[in-house]
């Protein structure tokens, strides 16, 4: 298996953008990649595309194909796919690039993903991402997302010392981040009583313990480690690519609090890189609301199950902490278009790792990780990448 | 010069608080209150609809200014809400004030700018003297579906303007209009409620049509904020109006006196041409007002007025009809479920 590398990072702003569509998004963000790692279009030997649901946010399917012609490559008959795993879309996209490259099969590719989601109203959306869950069992019997992640969170507060201002505090934490990131949804920063005075969603997830409906699209271009130098001096090496699977509804798992398939495929990504939780400076997770960080840093072992809430009150996972998570202001600021997200995760880790992180910069940063989930957590995509 | 001859309002004497709205659906009333600037709207009584409501301010600024109802040559209604799908409010209200039948009459619909522009098509009829007196008339019971964001807002009144040439109160200067195809709210044929696009009625709605007629107003009279006295922007809540004179460069002060929408609540056709209305109450000759209605779908119309003598001699008399803030007092409370009777939100078995 060959060593792979990060060449180059694109990413559009996240937002309400009414008046950019979905191709225009995606050519954006492959744009900025391809100028950033100093590439022409002819290079590319393969794109993956992480989206969840074209098909329902805007009616388009057949997304590898049209987004390899609006790159203007349609006469270059490249291979280009669509990876689909809800909100992991982006992170499997990225595995399949960094595979496709360790094979020997491509040398260079790229990895993107892109949601448009606010073509459709907010009931349409909501119920689009539904789809991320069980149909049959929890969609139709009128589970939402919301009130999924909302039963992990009453299960896990029953269980453990969770108070509802430490759950805040996670949302606190990631719009400090989104103030000082460019490219996030919210620029803002809240007080825990911002979260606790907004409006209840499912009890106990108010407004501000969920991510929001977002428009974005995110590129990153890998190529074997051997060549990169060829295109950056900053080359980023892709330590560790795993994924795990775990049970599509909630209600058949081990433990609800507990998410087996970022356990295992933290392990795994941990044994891959020969590292521990203790080397990793930085950790982008997928806090798709509140509680979903919470059970992320405990189930990848950066604190004891139980601990995360006083852990993050106590600012450990604040930017001056012990380990800093979603310094990129995490899905609550910066915003989350599913199937873009897991490459946004890697764009902000590289960039943090490349030293280019402005504001939100972590000193002397070295390894970074990043935990992209699909639905309750029935999909799991972890990568670990480091300086070379 | 073309320009208003009389005007008159008309709003139900109900009011429902944002409050006890708020109770019903479980909802933060002093969030919502905060983020709208609204605390209660007006509620029509069973028997009033955007035609009673068209004919009482028709009435009303008939009061003022005695003229012969039959030198009316056009009646036109902007209203969202009229009874009718077809039959037109026009010709109720012209028949109630006795201006017909030697007039032409329709109704107009642009969401809550209707009644602007039920204004300029008088204006054009005047100025190419095809008519002695247009009337154009705003009115509109408004439509929120049952816990809805626009339910807080959706309120009941109209106001009425005679334009013509004879000795008018407020001279109209010049006007101008912005117009998109934009869908960031609407209804279709025989849905009870219209839908929206959240926070898509901002920006790319509101701010974008009411700055750009703003501005193309500005540019083709080379006038500025500081020019006018009085400013009225439409007002679906307290925050956007305040919001777009700011980024405009009007003060508080220019705006406060039309902005009428914390007591009154959202009164679609009706709400621009009431706050125009409310300054016209308190005008002195002289006064310049500057206005800019919305409506979504979308566009707006700006307009450059001056209040003449007119206003506080001759034959137009003000207090021989009631002001905004005289219709704005002694409101009657209900509560929600007498809110639902009136509004017609029980289904009746028949």
């Amino acid at each position: 298996m060959r060593d792979v590398a990060v060449i180059g990072i694109g990413c559009t702003t996240f937002g309400e953008k009414w008046s950019i569509g979905f191709r225009e998004l995606f050519v954006e963000a492959g744009a900025l990649a391809l100028e950033d790692a100093q590439l022409s279009g002819e290079k590319i030997d393969a794109m993956y595309i992480g989206n969840m649901s074209a098909g329902r946010f805007i009616e388009q399917e057949h997304i590898g194909a049209l987004i390899a012609d609006y790159a203007g490559l349609a006469t270059h008959h490249i291979p280009s796919t669509r990876v689909e795993a809800a909100c992991a879309s982006g992170g499997l996209a990225f595995r399949q690039a960094v595979i496709a490259v360790a094979s020997g099969m491509e040398d260079i590719v790229v990895a993107a993903g892109v949601e448009k989601m606010t073509d459709v109203e907010p009931g349409a959306s909501t119920d689009t991402l539904t789809g991320a869950a069980d149909r049959e069992w929890e969609g139709f019997v009128g589970a939402t997302f919301p009130g999924l992640y909302a039963m992990i969170a009453t299960d896990y507060m029953h269980r453990y010392p969770l108070t509802r201002e430490q759950l805040a505090q996670v949302a606190v934490k990631n719009h400090y981040n989104g103030a000082r990131n460019p490219i996030a949804q919210f620029q803002q920063e809240i007080t825990i009583e911002t979260v606790l005075r907004s409006t209840m969603v499912a009890e106990p997830l108010r407004l501000f313990d969920c991510s929001p409906i977002t428009d974005g699209a995110a590129a990153v271009i890998v190529a074997p480690l051997d060549r990169a130098r060829e295109f950056t001096d900053t080359p980023i090496k892709v330590l560790a690519s795993t994924q795990a699977s775990d049970t599509i509804t909630l209600h058949d798992r081990r433990d609800i609090s507990t998410l087996d398939a970022t356990v295992v495929a933290g392990k795994r990504a941990f044994k891959m890189a020969k590292l521990s939780h203790k080397d990793i400076d930085m950790v982008e997770v997928h806090d798709c609301f509140s509680i979903a960080e919470i059970c992320a840093i405990e189930d990848l072992g950066f604190c004891r199950k139980g601990e995360a809430g006083k852990f993050t009150a106590d600012g450990e996972t604040a930017l001056s902490g012990k380990i800093p998570v979603n310094t990129s202001g995490g899905l609550k600021a910066c915003g989350h278009p599913v199937g873009a997200t897991g490459i946004k995760q890697v764009y902000e880790i590289v960039q943090q790792l490349r030293n280019e992180a402005g504001k939100r910069q972590i000193d002397d940063a070295k390894i970074g990780m990043t935990h992209n989930v699909g639905g309750t957590g029935a999909t799991v995509a972890i990568h670990i990448l480091g300086r070379v | 010069m073309v320009g208003i001859i009389t005007y008159g309002v008309y709003i139900p004497r109900y009011r429902i608080k944002v409050e006890e709205i708020a109770r019903v659906w479980g909802a933060n009333a002093a969030d919502i209150s905060g983020g709208l600037g609204v605390f209660e709207k007006s509620v029509p009584d069973l028997d009033e609809d955007a035609a009673t409501i068209a004919v009482e301010a028709a009435r009303n600024a008939l009061l003022r200014r005695k003229i012969n109802p039959e030198d009316i040559g056009a009646v036109y209604v902007g209203s969202e809400s009229h009874p009718y799908a077809v039959k037109p409010t026009a010709c109720t209200v012209g028949e109630a004030i006795g201006a017909t039948p030697n007039m032409t009459a329709a109704d107009f619909e642009f969401a809550c700018k209707a009644g602007t522009a039920a204004i300029q098509s008088c204006m054009g009829l005047v100025k190419s003297e095809m008519i002695t007196y247009g009337l154009a008339i705003g009115s509109d019971v408004s439509q929120g579906a049952p816990s809805d964001a626009l339910e807080y807002t959706a309120a009941a009144g109209g106001a009425a303007f005679l334009i013509g040439r004879d000795d008018p109160i407020a001279t109209i200067h010049h006007t101008c209009s912005f117009t998109t195809d934009t869908p960031d709210f609407w209804r279709r044929e025989g849905q009870d409620y219209p839908r929206h696009g959240g926070r898509f009625t901002g920006e790319p709605g509101y701010f974008k049509h009411v700055e750009g007629a703003s501005r193309l107003l500005f540019e083709q009279t080379g006038k500025s904020p500081e020019d006018y006295t009085y400013a009225v922007f439409h007002q679906p809540n307290a925050k956007f109006p305040q919001k777009v004179a700011k980024n405009l460069g009007f003060t508080t002060e220019q705006i406060a006196p039309g902005l009428v929408v914390s007591r009154l609540g959202n009164t679609y056709s009706g709400a621009s041409p009431i706050g125009l209305a409310a300054i016209l109450d308190i005008a002195n000759p002289g006064d310049t007002i500057f206005v800019c209605s919305f409506g979504s779908g979308a566009g707006s119309d700006a307009f450059d007025i001056e209040v003449t003598d007119a206003i506080l001699q001759g034959k137009f008399r003000r207090d021989a009809a009631p002001g905004v803030e005289q219709l704005l007092k002694n409101p009657i409370y209900l509560d929600y479920a007498r809110y639902a009777v009136h509004k017609g939100k029980i289904v009746m078995q028949l």
